[in-house]
């Protein structure tokens, strides 16, 4: 600690100052010393490596994000009346895209914003409820297994925008789902059965991407757990609530988290299940689409802007408040408690050669 | 205190990586696309290509390849677009944006001209060059953008009023209705037949896409009235107006128009009528072949549309072709679009893929008219036909029509009401 204030050439003499010289670096350092300067050492080599991930996530991550922010403030090309053309360039309009969204434009965005926020706490309340029962369901084992594991993840499979066209069948007004209720509801027209019909497909489509993630969570959990349960007397339902259940919310908290992320720009769905320009179900996607569409591109990138907006607050949220594992850190640590000993010896070997 | 940051830095990238998705659709550079107007220069020969939506009856390949078999040297690459026209549009205007010369020739939708040539996406045309006083004038209107040709028409459409025959000779009508009240008089007298018994009367498309538009706008133009005048300015809260609105309006109310008609497509109505629930049913000339061959084929027949006093006018269907500005070997281009729309072609895709020509002696073919029974009713449609309105926001103006017209129709605006908000909003996107 002492020797810190010296040039770094000179503070270890011997052979190590020549070769430092040279090359017109510090080696790397050694011995006590070493001990203080060393995450220098790995952490450059971790940048090192990590850099072209960081590269291309910023060409394909940042670049867009900022030319979008950039975008959301220019205003659409505007016709010449004189001409009968379209203006070659759009006009810097500072915030007014924003001050429209939210003044002009307000109640549409409002109703939007309503209608994703409305859909998202509903659909995933529900896909996570099923999603978890159809994993108990295919986490079981009873004969036929790998056909019901197969026929829950076939929703999953289906192309969403497949999916709504499927629906829209099922819901016309001549459709099965009338022929079973034997009422005709026109499901496809304004009013609250439009976003029922929007939820139900949904739900369908979706409980088994929850029910995927939980299983794969189930998979892990040890039998000693549940056999050393089951003499202290508890039953399937203490055992589900008192093990089962934090056991595997690591991963029902990063599988609702992907699903709120993915209901917040829920598009294809209500646009093709309902149709575009129906209030019931307009989400906010469908107002970037509608505003891109007819070639206002600033406004569009306002819109998306606030949707972006929207939901890094709502994947923040969850981060900070439920504690949402995305990155798997906090797994490998919860998995390491356990062995903590073994894997903390592991560990501290593979660290002294670095 | 290292790893909370890299942590912190994994999760914003993950977040950010979310929000790519959202963010991506938004971005585009605000450079323009403007270059040299009006006057173009037709340049070049060799290879181009024609750019469509997907084309099933294989007809447009056929005319492609009899081109290139007469110049091997400029041959013509059919690019099939999908099936759907918004993501035709879509496709071609990203094309515009980046000033691609992938498409040369454009198959443009007739409502997408004053949008494409405004933003000078597309080439004004030499009409002199093309026989237009040959082709029906409706259809060389759509063709147009403030006087000047920048499409040369390639097909036409128009809507029909198929009725069922049988019924209406049991009930002792002779001729179909002219007018919609005596559409509804012919009903009542159909209904108390005993195989009227449960049928519904009339139907269009109104579920709250491009078809109501269309089937408002024949509403608003039969009773006299119009959306757009002739010089693109929103000209609908009058009276005239209000009565076409009203006819629909109403007739949904006491039920001359089934409730379920209000989520109906082309495809729904078709279904229906088919299935013998409607007696009268608005619907496209594509529709006659496929009737043919269900049920009630041999039991139906095509009628000009009916109108408030008189028939009504139809709205205008069809397809022009347009060269992209961006494109190369325009010499080409230009007689390709000459070969493409000329009568000869025409009669080819009516025969092959029943697509109306916009030629008005083709109707008249005796022959034809013996494959095609409907095509003396639908030069009718086409003749007494009003286009859409021609604006360069038209996709602000149907979205205003789809916004107000469903609300009259569903009954949660009084027509007054809603045709007053359709003229607020239409000047609002006319005006820039």
């Amino acid at each position: 600690m002492v020797h810190t204030k010296v040039p770094p050439g000179t503070a270890e003499h011997g052979t190590g100052s020549e070769a430092g010289g040279r090359s017109g670096r510090p080696r790397a350092p050694m011995g006590r010393r070493g001990r203080i300067t060393a995450p220098s050492g790995p952490g450059r080599m971790a940048a090192l490596l990590v850099s072209p991930t960081l590269l291309v996530l910023s060409i394909v991550v940042l670049y867009p994000t900022i030319m979008a922010l950039r975008e959301s403030l220019y205003g659409p090309k505007g016709l010449d009346p004189a001409t009968g053309f379209i203006r070659t360039t759009e006009p810097f309009v500072g915030l007014r895209n924003y001050a429209d969204i939210l003044g002009a434009a307000g109640d549409r965005f409002w109703n939007a914003f309503w209608n994703t926020t409305f859909f998202t706490v509903v659909t995933v309340g529900l896909e996570t409820l099923i999603g978890v029962a159809m994993a108990l369901i295919m986490h079981k084992a009873f004969r036929g297994r790998a056909l019901v594991r197969a026929g829950i993840l076939i929703p999953w499979a289906v192309p969403t925008a497949i999916s709504g066209l499927l629906w829209r069948w099922i819901f016309n007004s001549n459709g099965v789902a009338n022929a079973i209720i034997g009422h005709q509801i026109l499901w496809t027209t304004e009013g609250f059965h439009a976003k029922v019909a929007v939820i139900i497909a949904e739900v369908w489509k979706t409980a088994p991407f929850i029910g995927l993630l939980v299983l794969a969570g189930l998979q892990v959990i040890p039998k000693e757990v549940y056999e050393a349960a089951r003499i202290d007397g508890a039953g399937p339902l203490g055992q589900f609530w008192h093990i089962t259940l934090p056991l595997v919310k690591p991963a029902l908290l990063v599988a609702v988290l992907f699903r709120c992320l993915d209901a917040l720009r829920m598009f294809d769905l209500p646009y093709i299940l309902v149709g575009a320009q129906k209030t019931s179900v307009e989400t906010l996607s469908m107002l970037a689409q509608n505003e891109a569409s007819n070639v206002r591109f600033g406004p569009a990138a306002a819109y998306a802007v606030i949707l972006f907006l929207y939901v890094f607050l709502i994947a923040l949220g969850f981060v900070r408040l439920l504690g949402a594992d995305v990155v798997g850190d906090r797994a490998a640590r919860a998995a390491s408690r356990s062995g903590r000993r073994r894997r903390a010896t592991a560990m501290r070997v593979t660290e002294v050669p670095a | 205190m290292k790893t909370r940051t890299t942590r912190a830095v994994q999760c914003s990238a993950t977040l950010l990586a979310a929000g790519l998705l959202l963010t991506a659709c938004g971005s585009s550079d605000g450079s323009g696309s403007g270059e040299q107007a009006g006057s173009t220069s037709f340049k070049g020969r060799g290879p181009i290509t024609y750019a469509a939506g997907k084309d099933s009856s294989g007809v447009v390949q056929k005319v492609i390849d009899r081109w290139n078999q007469l110049h091997p040297n400029e041959k013509v690459t059919f690019v099939q677009l999908p099936t759907d026209a918004d993501s035709q549009r879509q496709q071609m205007i990203q094309n515009a944006e980046t000033k691609s010369d992938a498409y040369t020739l454009l198959s443009l939708d007739v409502v997408w001209t004053s949008e494409f040539a405004a933003h000078q996406w597309i080439d004004r045309l030499p009409a002199d060059q093309f026989p237009l006083q040959k082709m029906l004038k409706p259809v060389v209107e759509t063709a147009k953008y403030r006087g000047g040709l920048y499409a040369a028409p390639a097909s036409s459409d128009g809507g029909m009023l198929y009725y069922r025959s049988d019924l209406l000779k049991k009930a002792g009508i002779a001729e179909p209705p002219a007018t919609w009240s005596q559409m509804k008089a012919d009903c009542a007298k159909v209904k108390k037949l005993p195989e009227g018994q449960g049928m519904s009367c009339y139907a269009g498309q109104f579920q709250k896409y491009e078809g109501l538009t269309v089937n408002f706008s024949e509403a608003v133009n039969s009773a006299g009235g119009v959306v757009t005048d002739a010089n693109g300015k929103a000209d609908v809260d009058t009276p005239a107006a209000k009565q076409g609105l009203d006819f629909l309006a109403g007739s949904f109310k006491d039920g001359t128009i089934p409730k379920e008609a209000i989520t109906y497509q082309e495809e729904d109505g078709r279904q229906a009528f088919q299935a013998g629930k409607l007696v009268f049913l608005r619907n496209w000339p594509y529709m006659y072949s496929l009737a043919e061959k269900s049920k009630v084929a041999g039991k139906f027949a095509v009628a000009p549309l009916p109108g408030l006093n008189g028939p009504g006018s139809s709205s205008l269907g069809g397809h022009n072709l347009a060269l992209s500005s961006f494109a190369k070997n325009k010499a080409t281009a230009l007689d390709f679009m000459k070969f493409f729309t000329n009568e000869d072609s025409a009669g080819t895709f009516l025969k092959d893929a029943s697509l109306a020509p916009p030629y008005a002696n083709l109707y008249d073919d005796k022959s034809l008219d013996q494959q095609y029974p409907y095509l003396p009713v639908l030069k009718q449609s086409i003749l007494h036909a009003v286009p859409r309105p021609r604006v360069v926001q038209y996709g602000d103006v149907t979205s205003a029509v789809q916004q107000e017209a469903y609300a009259a129709l569903s009954g949660s605006k009084d027509s007054a009401q809603a045709l007053k908000d359709l003229q607020k909003a239409l000047q609002n996107s006319t005006a820039q």
